[in-house]
């Protein structure tokens, strides 16, 4: 049976993707172009027995669903530029104590207040770097409605299997878009659930990492008693000095999600195969790329799609294997080439690379794609 | 390939972005791929906006109108920012009291605010745009697909007077 579609819009996807992810806590101070989903779930979240907040700000805003977290729920936030900014030392904060969430960013133009309503992806270093001290962050950029409803759901899953925050990083255009979309049915996507300790409370380390790396801190309230800090901290949770137990962590704290990484870097190509040029793009840039891409090999350009979907970390392996017989390989972004750095960093220092960057307020349109196309293609 | 693009546009609060979902919303139910985008300043009411449809029976990548096929005004701001790029035999439909500079295409003009206020409530001439609409695309979404997703996304209790708009609408072209 083909599935109906349904008009849906990007922030609405969130929603929904967030609920069948088993989503119970939201807490959020409403922004635009975010500010759909913190009055859907408004409506949605009490009917099904979960807990709304609208806090007073998104400090506490990301406070409160740490702190639902740790005693259990499956917790997410969502803002803006702005309001990303002030949540940025309590994400290091989820982090450090392995408090997994989810933070939703429907990236706007940049800085300060910029444009509520305008289009922009210029919070990608921001998302990887926001926060201070060494660390790994999951962040994943979708690029169509559909699209928005399965990758909250495998942020919210990613969350609960490494115990870190995940960032699903939006733009507006994707955010307002509305289209057509047949989100998957109950029981089709995997749902990982909050793991629990096997120990007793009396032999329980709380920060005692397993063989994958990540630890299994129990949900307050559920018997085990433990300290939770953002200090260095040792596997009973207490704050130590000991440099080897400090070395340690902040390495387990990276080397948890390098170590998974696989499993959740990903990506789509699109004509790629024979392609002389490669063109790299995410989010609604990449929808753009896409129609250029498509406009190109009408006049008869060998050009091919890689649409970036993890962002962080950087899928560095593949965007060298997939570029290593490209003549030319563009970066098209709105931004002013955040991630055409790190595409340059990991090719080839030979290899020739063109930036093309958008700041206006307006969504890149095809055709100055298709221009840079034709400039590689000379 | 069957492709259309509708650029509706007006002042913030004239509920545009409300009829451009509507009609997205009868597209998909008529097997059509669609896309509903929008553009508006930070302001809540006032200031020239957008609102786009395309409709397509291919995927569409580039979700912004790029060469309207119909583009509807209801203000002079909104008609000056953004009708421009018309299709080659495009139409453009206005409420016919706005002052407006004579445009080369087709110009279909229409007493809009007059026969919303037929209503009792002027706040539904984007219900009477979007019947003129139904009218110049009865060939391709049926106009029962339309007044059932009225039914479902104007606010309750407002049904009965936005599907009057509607019809009047449509009676009007």
């Amino acid at each position: 049976m083909i599935k109906q579609r349904k008009l849906m819009q990007g922030n609405e996807a969130c929603v929904f993707g967030a609920l069948y992810a088993g989503l119970n806590f939201f807490a959020g101070y409403p922004i635009t172009p975010s500010t759909e989903i913190a009055e859907t779930l408004a409506r949605k979240l009490p009917a099904i027995g979960g807990n709304f907040i609208q806090m007073e700000d998104e400090i506490a805003s990301i406070a409160a669903c740490i702190g639902a977290s740790l005693a259990g729920a499956k917790a997410m936030t969502a803002t803006s530029g702005p309001g990303f900014s002030l949540m940025q030392e309590n994400i290091g904060y989820a982090i450090m104590t392995e408090i997994p969430c989810v933070v939703v960013n429907v990236q706007r133009l940049g800085p300060s207040t910029g444009g509520p309503t305008a289009p922009a992806q210029g919070d990608v270093m921001q998302a990887r770097w926001g926060t201070h001290g060494d660390h790994e962050m999951v962040v994943l950029t979708p690029a169509g409605v559909e699209e928005v409803f399965t990758l909250t759901v495998k942020a919210f899953n990613i969350a609960e299997t490494l115990r870190t925050p995940v960032i699903l990083l939006m733009d507006e255009v994707i955010a307002h878009l509305r289209e057509g979309a047949s989100p998957p049915e109950a029981g089709e996507l995997l749902v990982v659930a909050r793991k629990e300790p096997k120990e007793s409370p009396a032999e329980y380390l709380p920060f005692k990492p397993q063989d994958d790396l990540v630890p299994v801190p129990a949900s307050f309230g559920t018997g085990y008693r433990y300290h939770v800090t953002g200090l260095y901290h040792d596997e009973a949770g207490f704050p130590t000095g000991n440099p080897e137990k400090i070395d340690r962590l902040v390495r387990r704290l990276k080397h948890k999600i390098i170590l998974h990484q696989e499993k959740f870097l990903f990506y789509e190509e699109y004509l790629t195969n024979d392609a002389d040029i490669i063109l790299i793009s995410y989010g609604a840039s990449a929808r753009s790329a896409k129609a250029a891409v498509n406009d190109a090999r009408a006049v008869g350009i060998s050009v091919g799609l890689l649409r970036l979907i993890t962002l962080w970390p950087f899928p560095s392996t593949a965007v060298s294997r997939i570029c290593a017989n490209a003549s030319v390989v563009i970066t098209a972004e709105m931004n002013l080439g955040q991630i055409y750095a790190e595409v340059c960093r990991v090719l080839d220092s030979a290899q020739r690379t063109l930036s093309v960057t958008h700041v206006d307020g307006t969504l890149i349109a095809p055709q100055k794609i298709l221009a840079a196309i034709k400039e590689a293609a000379k | 390939m069957f492709k259309k693009e509708i650029r509706f546009s007006g002042s913030g609060g004239q509920g545009i972005i409300l009829a451009a979902v509507i009609l997205a919303d009868a597209a998909v139910q008529a097997g059509f791929y669609a896309v509903q985008t929008q553009s508006y300043g930070p302001e809540a009411r006032g200031g020239a906006s957008k609102a786009e449809v395309i409709f397509s029976d291919q995927p569409v990548d580039y979700p912004k109108v790029s060469t309207p096929d119909i583009f509807l005004a209801l203000s002079a701001e909104a008609y000056a920012k953004y009708c421009h790029d018309l299709k080659h035999n495009g139409i453009i439909v206005l409420e016919e009291t706005l002052l407006t500079p004579h445009c080369a295409a087709d110009t279909l003009k229409f007493p809009v605010f007059a026969t919303a206020r037929k209503t009792g409530k002027e706040i539904t001439a984007n219900m009477v745009l979007l019947g003129i609409l139904s009218s110049l695309l009865i060939d391709f979404l049926p106009k029962a697909l339309l007044e059932q997703a009225i039914n479902e996304r104007v606010p309750s209790g407002t049904t009965e007077i936005n599907l009057l708009a509607f019809n009047y609408g449509y009676a009007l072209s």
